[in-house]
C-alpha cells in the first residue's frame, strides 16, 4: 500500500481482493476446492470457532477463493464487506433472516422479480415474517407501510421486469427516518451502472448469476453492506442482544460496524447452508474483472434495440428508462447515468398470440428464463417467470399479457435488430391470419 | 496526531510492540476478551491487561494501573481503551503520564476532550476503531472474512 490513493472502478475490478497468492506467487486467483482447512493447534481451532481470530474453517462458512470474490464485489459497490451465497434468492433470504424473525415485518417494492415476490409472500410468510408490497414510486405509501416491527425496506434498482427505476435516496431517507435499513437488489444495474450505497442504501444484494458472471455459466449471489447503518439503535435486537446461536455473543458490541456481515455469515449462512461453490466464486471473479468492459457494450446494444423497437408499428410500447418518453428518465439520469441497463420489456400489438409467434420466429435470441448472459435472451414473463402470480400480483408488478422481456447481449447490434425485424414480421402475420 | 487513514493505522501497528489494554476482561463473551485473545495468540504485539480486579488473563499477568505497568515495563507503545466514553479523559491523562506513544479508543469510545488531550500531548490517536480489526486488515485475516480491506497490490506477501 503505497498511500491512500482511491483507485478507479476498473483498477479495483482487477485488483481488489485478488493480490498475488502469498504462498505460491500465483498471479491469477487460486481455486481452493477444499471443503475444510487444518488448524495450527487446538488453541488456534478454539480461537477460530469462538470467532476471536480470522481464518479458514469450513467452506460452508467461508473459503479463500470465495473471500476474494466477496472482497472484490464489496470494493466495487463501495461497501464494508460482502457475503457470497449460492444464488440471488439465498442472498435475499440470508439478508432478511439476519435482521428479522417470526413476528417481524418487511416492506417491499411491488415491482420485484416474481421469484422474490413468492419468496417473501409465501416462504417468509410461513416463517412468520409478513411483507407489505408497495409501489416504490409512491414515497408516501412506502412511509405509511413502515411499522414498529418493520426490519427492512426492499427494492430493486431496476425493477424486474417492468424496468421502473427506484428513487434510492428518497427511499433511504424515509427508511432511515423510521430506523429501517434500505436493502437494494442491484442485479440489473451492477455496480458499474449504479452503486446504491453511494445514494444511501445500507445493504445491496445481487444475483451474481447475471451480469457479474456475465456468461450464463454459474449460479451465485452476494450481500454487500455499507457498514454505516446503526444496527445497535434498538430496532434490530437479533444483532444487538446476546445470541443463543453463538454462546451469548452480542454482535453489535463485539464486531461494531461488522455486526451485520458477521451475523449473516456465522449464524445465518452457517445454519441455512446456502453457500457458494469456490468454483463458482472463481468464475464470478473472472466475470467481475471484465464487468466495466462488458456493461458499456450491453448498454449500447440495449439502446440500439430499444430505439429500433420504439419506432415500429408492431410494437405498442417500449419500457426502457433511457428512452426520451420514459416516465423513469429523470430517475435513470440520476441513478443510472451510464445507461439504464440491458434488460427491458416491450409490448407487442396483438397481445399474447403475437408474443408467442414473435418468440418462436427468433433465430439468434435465446428463449429462456435468465438475464445478464453475454448472449441475447428473450422471455414472455406472463407465461413463464411470473406464471405463479395472481392476476392482481401480475398487474401490481407491472406485468401485462403482451409483455416481452429482452436481455440484450454482446452480439453485433445490427444482427440482433435483423432478427427482431424478422420476428416482428412473423408476429404481424400471425395476428393478420387470425384477424 | 489523529490517525484517520488506513496507511497511518498500519504504520502505527508496524512500529508498535507493546499494548496496554485498559478494561481487558477475562469474560469470554466480552469484546475486550476477543481483542485481547486475538492479539495474544497472533503474538506480533505484546499485550497486557490493565485491570485492578483481576490477576491475569490466559496466563498473562494483569497490572492494576497504567502507572504500575509503566513502573515495571516502561512506557507502552499503545494504550488500548475499552471504557465508557465519559471515562476516556481520565484514562488519557494516565496514558500521557505513563509516557504512552499512542492511544487507541475502541468502538464507541468517543470523547472529544480525551481526543484533544491526547493529540495536544503529542500522542498518536485512533478513534472508534478496533485494534483487532485493523490488525486483521493488514495481516490478511479481514480479507478471509470477505471484508473490503481497501488494499490493492500486485506485490506478493504485501499483506
Amino acid at each position: 500500500m503505497a498511500d491512500d490513493r482511491t483507485f478507479g472502478f476498473r483498477t479495483r475490478a482487477l485488483h481488489a481482493g485478488t493480490p498475488p497468492d502469498g504462498e505460491t506467487g500465483a498471479r491469477a486467483l487460486p481455486l481452493h476446492l477444499s471443503t475444510a482447512f487444518v488448524f495450527d493447534s487446538t488453541e488456534h481451532a478454539a480461537e477460530l470457532f469462538a470467532l476471536r481470530t480470522y481464518g479458514n474453517i469450513y467452506t460452508r462458512i467461508g473459503n479463500p477463493t470465495v473471500a476474494a470474490f466477496e472482497e472484490k464485489l464489496a470494493s466495487l459497490e463501495g461497501g464494508l464487506g460482502a457475503l457470497a451465497t449460492a444464488s440471488g434468492l439465498s442472498a435475499q433470504l440470508i439478508t432478511i433472516l439476519s435482521v428479522a424473525q417470526s413476528g417481524d415485518h418487511i416492506v417491499a417494492s411491488a415491482n420485484l422479480y416474481g421469484g422474490t415476490v413468492t419468496q417473501f409472500s409465501v416462504t417468509l410468510k410461513r416463517m412468520g415474517i409478513e411483507t407489505a408490497f408497495v409501489a416504490p414510486g409512491d414515497l408516501d405509501a412506502v412511509r405509511a407501510a413502515l411499522q414498529d416491527n418493520t426490519r427492512a425496506l426492499f427494492v430493486e434498482t431496476i425493477g424486474n421486469p417492468n424496468g421502473a427505476v427506484a428513487d434510492i435516496a428518497g427511499l433511504a431517507e424515509i427508511a432511515h427516518a423510521a430506523g429501517v435499513p434500505l436493502v437494494v437488489d442491484n442485479t440489473f444495474a451492477t455496480p458499474y451502472l449504479c452503486r446504491p450505497i453511494e445514494h444511501g442504501a445500507d445493504v445491496v444484494v445481487h444475483s451474481a448469476t447475471k451480469f457479474i458472471g456475465g456468461h450464463g455459466t454459474v449460479m451465485g449471489g452476494a450481500i454487500v453492506e455499507s457498514g454505516t447503518f446503526p444496527w445497535g439503535a434498538g430496532r434490530h435486537l437479533l444483532l444487538s442482544t446476546p445470541s443463543p446461536g453463538y454462546h451469548g455473543l452480542n454482535f453489535v458490541e463485539t464486531f461494531g460496524e461488522y455486526a451485520f456481515l458477521q451475523r449473516a455469515r456465522v449464524e445465518v449462512l452457517r445454519d441455512v447452508g446456502a453457500s457458494i461453490s469456490p468454483m463458482n466464486a472463481w468464475l464470478l471473479v473472472q466475470g467481475l474483472e471484465t464487468l466495466a468492459v462488458r456493461m458499456p457494450q450491453h448498454v449500447a446494444n440495449a439502446r440500439a434495440v430499444a430505439e429500433f423497437l420504439h419506432g415500429r408499428d408492431e410494437v405498442a410500447w417500449v419500457s426502457y428508462a433511457d428512452l426520451p418518453d420514459s416516465p423513469d428518465r429523470a430517475l435513470a439520469a440520476r441513478y443510472l447515468p451510464l445507461g439504464a441497463g440491458a434488460v427491458f420489456t416491450f409490448g407487442l400489438r396483438g397481445g399474447r398470440e403475437a408474443g408467442r409467434a414473435f418468440i418462436e420466429a427468433l433465430e439468434l435470441w435465446s428463449h429462456l428464463a435468465n438475464v445478464g448472459d453475454a448472449k441475447s435472451l428473450v422471455i414472455h414473463p406472463a407465461s413463464t417467470t411470473h406464471q405463479q402470480l395472481t392476476d392482481e400480483q401480475l398487474l401490481a408488478g407491472g406485468v401485462s399479457p403482451e409483455m416481452v422481456r429482452l436481455s440484450v447481449g454482446l452480439e453485433d447490434a445490427n444482427d440482433l435488430i435483423w432478427d427482431l425485424e424478422r420476428a416482428l414480421a412473423a408476429a404481424s402475420r400471425a395476428t393478420e391470419v387470425r384477424a | 496526531m489523529i490517525l484517520t487513514t488506513p496507511a497511518e493505522r498500519r504504520a502505527l501497528l508496524d512500529r508498535s510492540r507493546t499494548v496496554a489494554m485498559i478494561g481487558a476482561s477475562p469474560n469470554r463473551s466480552r469484546p475486550s476478551y476477543f481483542v485481547f485473545s486475538y492479539l495474544r495468540t497472533k503474538g506480533k504485539l505484546d499485550v497486557t491487561p490493565i485491570n485492578p480486579t483481576i490477576a491475569e488473563i490466559d496466563g498473562v499477568r494483569a497490572y492494576p494501573s497504567l502507572d504500575a505497568y509503566a513502573a515495571e515495563r516502561g512506557a507502552p507503545d499503545i494504550v488500548d481503551v475499552f471504557r465508557k466514553p465519559q471515562e476516556a479523559p481520565q484514562v488519557t491523562r494516565e496514558a500521557i503520564a505513563a509516557g504512552a506513544k499512542a492511544i487507541w479508543f475502541q468502538y464507541g469510545v468517543i470523547n472529544d476532550e480525551a481526543i484533544r488531550l491526547a493529540d495536544e500531548a503529542g500522542l498518536d490517536v485512533v478513534v472508534d476503531r478496533c485494534i483487532k480489526v485493523e490488525s486483521a486488515r493488514f495481516d490478511g485475516g479481514l480479507a478471509l472474512g470477505g471484508m473490503n480491506t481497501g488494499l490493492l497490490t500486485a506485490k506478493r506477501h504485501a499483506r
